[in-house]
């Protein structure tokens, strides 16, 4: 019989003290491994819906807001801006591409957006079935919006107004289903797109003043717009606000509880190896008969090492593995969530470069912690231990 | 099989040396070694187990100098020429009865051999106990699955420590018997060390150790 055969019968006939040892280990190991599966989903879905938009110009109040409100549509806008005004800017020589969006209204929480077919574009969105909108009140919707609502071809719709309730319902002009997009992965997956002319529409008997839009997305030709354009600006309404910026400042806040919950995991972790370090010396005190028996059926002291150290082993693979499953399940269920509440799809499994060095890491302290009991089990003096008295 | 020639042994902390008569045991015939508590038998066995290195002194094993050999190759000698019934029966508690036997084969360098030991436990009256835990087994079937281990891959040497000192006299000569037989199957040579003197009545080949002041 192998030395690793026999190491897994004797952790699996010590349940308790092996299942304190895996469970510790397997928190340990999972809520890193969380963590890092979680700050992969976000950056990269912060990075995917930021891609390539240098400013977001809108009305004053926190830039944050207006990047939270304008670029992944999960807070409510900073207000609306004249589009005479906005044209200024749109205009501006060092501005490249400028995407213009006008929105206030839900449908069953999905946003509607009145924008150009720059937008849709600006995200690689194609169409999956139907066409894009060309007339005021033609919609072509995202694809988990057209999953979510079962919106198809052809369905007409009230929008309700506002963005977060759904009863303050505009009775009197339909909006027109004329197409659904394709996956993205990205913002436009959860938004209604239409013509701004549609938005101007349904609100045009409660306000009849200039035309009036929430954002506009810029892509800069020159460097020296993000110099010049807040200047241009001083003494409007308005604002510009740098997504890559303010999504910096967002994550370094998440930051410190990020910390404190690393320190927490790694201090689990570490009590995992404490445990898994007394497990295998009270087992050595337990078994000295056993082992000494071993050598006198012709095992060397180099198997006993062996065993001991596979047992240590085997418990830390065991832990590791339940770790990164639960980290998994974490991620399937907080990614539900997520879904849920904001629309947004973290889920994803496949493993995150980190977690390599986590799993290697945790090996390397697991065989340290094993190693030593297994030193120890070199030293049993057989003679002694099995002899009772001379 | 086994000679052993002026061996000598001093505990480290005691003041005098434990002096030993020569041993010579061929194989196929059996020696009873006979010493009342303090003579230093289990430090003789020991010694012939190559459990311990003796002072002065040698332990030659089938031909080979095998107190000369270091610690692992002497461990390996051990497993594939010995077996030994020690006078309290341990067992790997996390396997069972069946799997003890297969290891002690295994760990001897032979090849599985189930139809081996499950025959082996029956012969011994255990056939009903191959899958229990040894920690499930009385005192007697631990006993007995002992010398099933000891024997049961074929070794040339069979070393039994005070095999019968708790037994009454029908059960001594049922485990005599049975220790005859398993070497008698295998031709192996057989050493007894006991202070049991019912023992001297039924073996006619036998040592007595003398009084050795060094071992208390």
């Amino acid at each position: 019989m192998k030395a690793a055969r026999l190491a897994r019968r004797n952790v699996l006939h010590r349940p308790l003290e092996t299942g304190l040892s895996v469970l510790l280990l397997a928190f340990g190991v999972g809520i890193i491994s969380l963590m890092l599966l979680m700050q992969r989903s976000l950056t990269e879905d912060l990075d995917r819906n930021i891609k390539d938009i240098d400013l977001v110009l809108g009305a004053k109040g926190s830039p944050l807001q207006l990047i939270l409100a304008n670029v992944y549509h999960v807070d409510v806008p900073t207000g609306n801006i004249p589009l005479a005004e906005a044209r200024k800017v749109m205009r501006h020589p060092y501005i490249a591409e400028a995407i213009p969006l006008a929105y206030g209204d839900n449908y069953e929480l999905f946003r509607i957006v009145g924008t150009e077919h720059s937008y849709p574009d600006h995200y690689g969105a194609e169409i999956a079935d139907g066409r894009l909108f060309e007339a005021p009140f033609e919609v072509t919707v995202g694809a988990e919006v057209a999953a979510t609502t079962g919106l198809g071809i052809g369905d007409t719709f009230y929008s309700a107004h506002g963005l977060t309730d759904g009863t303050d319902v505009h009775r009197d002009k339909a909006y027109t289903v004329v197409g659904i997009f394709g996956r993205t992965g990205s913002v436009i997956d959860q938004l209604l797109l239409t013509p701004i002319e549609s938005v101007w529409g349904v609100h045009e008997d409660i306000e009849d003043a200039d035309e009036e839009i929430t954002a506009v997305l810029l892509k800069k030709k020159n460097p020296l717009a993000i110099l010049t354009l807040p200047n241009l600006l001083r003494d409007t309404p308005m604002q510009v606000a740098l997504p890559a910026i303010e999504m910096n400042r967002l994550t370094q806040q998440f930051g410190i509880g990020l910390q404190t919950l690393r320190a927490v995991a790694l201090l689990i972790m570490g009590l995992s190896f404490v445990s898994v370090f007394i497990a295998l010396f009270a087992s050595l005190r337990d078994r000295r008969y056993e082992l000494a028996l071993l050598r006198t059926m012709g095992a060397p002291p180099g198997h006993l090492f062996a065993l001991v150290l596979f047992e240590g082993l085997w418990m830390t693979v065991a832990g590791i593995v339940a770790g990164l499953l639960l980290s998994r399940i974490g991620v399937a269920v907080l990614g539900q969530v997520l879904a849920d509440r904001f629309h947004y799809d973290v889920a994803q499994l496949a493993p995150v470069s980190g977690e390599f060095a986590l799993v290697a890491a945790a090996l390397l302290v697991g065989a340290v912690a094993a190693g030593i009991p297994a030193r120890a089990a070199l030293k049993i003096d057989i003679s002694n231990t099995l002899g009772q008295g001379r | 099989m086994l000679n052993t020639a002026g061996l000598r042994y001093r505990y480290p902390d005691a003041a005098a040396e434990m002096v030993f008569p020569d041993l010579s045991l061929e194989k196929g015939r059996e020696l009873l070694l006979l010493g009342a508590s303090g003579t230093g038998k289990t430090t003789l066995l020991h010694l012939v187990a190559g459990m311990r290195t003796p002072t002065q002194g040698s332990v030659d094993l089938a031909g080979q100098p095998f107190s000369a050999l270091g610690t692992a190759e002497r461990d390996r000698s051990r497993g594939r020429n010995m077996g030994i019934v020690f006078q309290t029966a341990h067992f790997v508690r996390s396997l069972t009865v069946r799997e003890n036997l297969a290891l002690a084969r295994s760990l001897a360098g032979c090849t599985p051999d189930d139809g081996m030991v499950t025959g082996l436990l029956s012969d011994l009256g255990l056939g009903h106990k191959v899958d229990a835990r040894v920690d499930a087994l009385s005192v007697g079937e631990q006993q007995r699955v002992s010398i099933a281990r000891a024997v049961v891959h074929g070794p040339g040497l069979i070393l039994a420590d005070e095999p019968t000192s708790a037994l009454d006299d029908a059960n001594t000569d049922a485990v005599l018997a049975l220790l005859r037989a398993q070497a008698d199957r295998t031709g192996a040579a057989l050493l007894i060390v006991t202070h049991d003197q019912r023992l001297k009545d039924r073996m006619s080949d036998r040592v007595e150790l003398a009084s050795n002041p060094a071992a208390a």
